[in-house]
């Protein structure tokens, strides 16, 4: 037993010393994006002299970064809250309806997860840009697109610890369709709600190439604006790593209050 | 239409629009689209399949998918058994397991374009300062050959990803009972007879899961590719994705880089696929 205990102080101590190897490029940028460009040339593994907080006002005005803020909080909340109104809606519909039609169509949207981005997104530009969606809006139902298969899968999935009979009691009681699903089989299915909010933000939050090519720079998002920046300080690393930090820092704060969540609705989303 | 029928229908409409607008109609548009002279706009004749010809005798289409399964490849073994690593480690009863868990789960949060951007800075400068005071010639110059931009991005991918893969393994470790572990300890099994014996036949149906996850996700990378190495040097890491992108939106060759995303659904289909048919196998085993 005492043996058992030594080796478990050791087994800490290894995963530790993985933990601070895994946190060390965050520590570089951070440290690093305090000194002057003269400083990062003389070393970059120590902790400045003096602590500069130059670089981040400029990149913070540079990134334009409350407007980019905004932009990627008003495309990635709406989208997500649209994917999981409309997902679920169908999620439900689909698992109700035990025709042929039905499993057809979920086939079908399970099916469209196979096709990647690179295969669809030069029509989807072309014809987007036809009727003038290239813009926010566009965007927004593109992320509805090529979000609602796993969304739907995953409600789909979660309906069947749904009992039918409280379906059948809301309808006797009164309600129609829509109010059996948006005051009694909604509020249930809460938990998946949660997991396919967090895989959605997750994915629409970090998306570059799709906003690239479909957003201008007045309404980029963080990523974006993230690559044009950088782009305009390679070589100006001071810059360019303030740029990074101020960056990551909305996701941190995601991070710090919801981190149980995020881990649990991420193992759900892979395992099935 | 009776009733049922219709709120049916209403229920379905909006993804059905969402879908059939975004995914299925451009994929459609695209197929017929890619036997064509397509310019984004126009097509005026029809080309039969030269566009796929001409992919496959384009050199830089095929250096890309060679890095691309060469990278998969590495990708996928390490991560693997990083992940399952790490997974072992944070399911010992350790103080610091939760705290643990989290560090190594941070990076998959952040998007891969950011942290690309972040390791080109540890790659050559953060490397080349610890190579100069150690006096290891090796660590100079990284990404600005193929060698080490190929190493650079296995690194970046490892260590973004493993927290992921790592999180699966956990919930197929958390699935094992106690007694099972206990009854084999009491009977005298060393800890790698009980990793091997239990540990590990318990956990295979994880390791299809991953396996495929890490295929068919380092198959699709783009924006690491193009924040850490941007494809250089001299395109030589430059990977499929990447390589469509630029086909199409840089050399304005819409129908040919069509063609190139035609094959690369093929591609990926045919992995995923197949993960289908072993986990259909694996089920009907068990």
């Amino acid at each position: 037993m005492k043996k058992g205990k030594r080796n478990l102080i050791i087994i800490e101590i290894v995963g530790l010393l993985l933990a601070l190897l895994w946190i060390s490029p965050f520590y570089l940028m951070i440290v690093n994006a305090f000194k002057t460009k003269r400083e990062i040339f003389e070393g970059v593994l120590g902790v400045p002299d003096e602590f500069t907080s130059t670089n981040f006002v400029q990149a913070f005005i540079d990134l334009d970064f409350l407007q980019s803020l905004f932009n990627s909080l008003l495309v990635t909340g709406v989208s997500v809250g649209i994917l999981i109104f409309f997902s679920s809606m169908a999620g439900y519909a689909l698992a109700r309806n035990k025709s042929k039609l039905s499993g057809l169509l979920l086939l079908m949207f399970v099916s469209a997860m196979l096709i990647p981005f690179q295969s669809v997104m030069i029509p989807l530009v072309s014809l987007f840009g036809q009727v003038d969606m290239l813009n926010q809006v566009g965007l927004i139902f593109m992320y509805l697109g090529f979000g609602s298969s796993l969304s739907i899968f995953l409600y789909h999935g979660a309906m069947t610890g749904v009992s039918v009979s409280l379906d059948e009691a809301a309808i006797i009681d009164g309600a129609n369709k829509f109010q059996t699903f948006w005051y009694i089989i909604l509020p249930l299915l809460k938990p998946i709600s949660v997991t396919v909010a967090i895989l959605n933000t997750i994915w629409i939050w970090n998306d570059y190439l799709l906003p690239s090519l479909v957003l201008g720079e007045a309404n980029a998002t963080i990523p974006l604006k993230m690559f044009y920046f950088f782009g305009q300080y390679t070589k100006q690393w001071h810059l360019a790593l303030a740029g990074l930090t101020i960056a990551i820092i909305p996701v941190v704060i995601g991070y710090f209050f919801a981190q149980k969540q995020i881990i649990e609705g991420v193992a759900e989303g892979a395992v099935k | 239409m009776n009733n049922r029928k219709l709120s049916f229908w209403l229920f379905l409409t909006p993804v059905l629009l969402g879908l059939g607008l975004v995914v299925v109609l451009p994929f459609v548009y695209g197929l017929i689209f890619s036997f064509t002279d397509w310019n984004g706009i126009t097509a005026n004749n029809f080309l039969g399949f030269e566009n796929y010809i001409n992919l496959f005798k384009d050199a830089e289409f095929r250096a890309a998918m060679g890095f691309t399964v060469l990278f998969s490849v590495v990708a996928i073994i390490l991560l693997n058994f990083l992940g399952l690593a790490l997974a072992l480690l944070v399911t010992r009863k350790l103080k610091s397991s939760n705290f643990l868990r989290t560090v190594f789960f941070m990076p998959n949060l952040i998007g891969g374009l950011i942290l690309g951007f972040i390791w080109q800075f540890i790659f050559i400068s953060v490397f080349d300062d610890i190579g100069q005071a150690l006096g290891i010639e090796a660590l100079s110059g990284w990404l600005s050959t193929t060698n080490t931009g190929f190493w650079g991005l296995i690194i970046l991918t490892c260590w973004q990803m493993a927290g992921y893969i790592m999180i699966i393994y956990i919930a197929y470790l958390q699935n094992i009972p106690n007694e099972l572990i206990e009854a084999a300890e009491i009977d005298g099994a060393s800890s790698w007879q009980r990793f091997r014996h239990i540990t590990f036949p318990l956990v295979a149906p994880a390791f299809t899961i991953s396996m495929f996850l890490t295929l068919s996700n380092s198959f699709k990378i783009y924006d690491q590719n193009l924040s850490l190495t941007g494809g250089g040097p001299y395109n030589s890491t430059q990977m499929v994705a990447m390589e469509i992108v630029k086909t199409a939106f840089s050399e304005n060759e819409m129908a040919f880089a069509q063609a190139k995303g035609v094959i690369f659904f093929l591609i990926v289909s045919i992995i995923a696929i197949t993960q289908v048919y072993y986990n259909k196998k694996r089920e009907v085993d068990m």
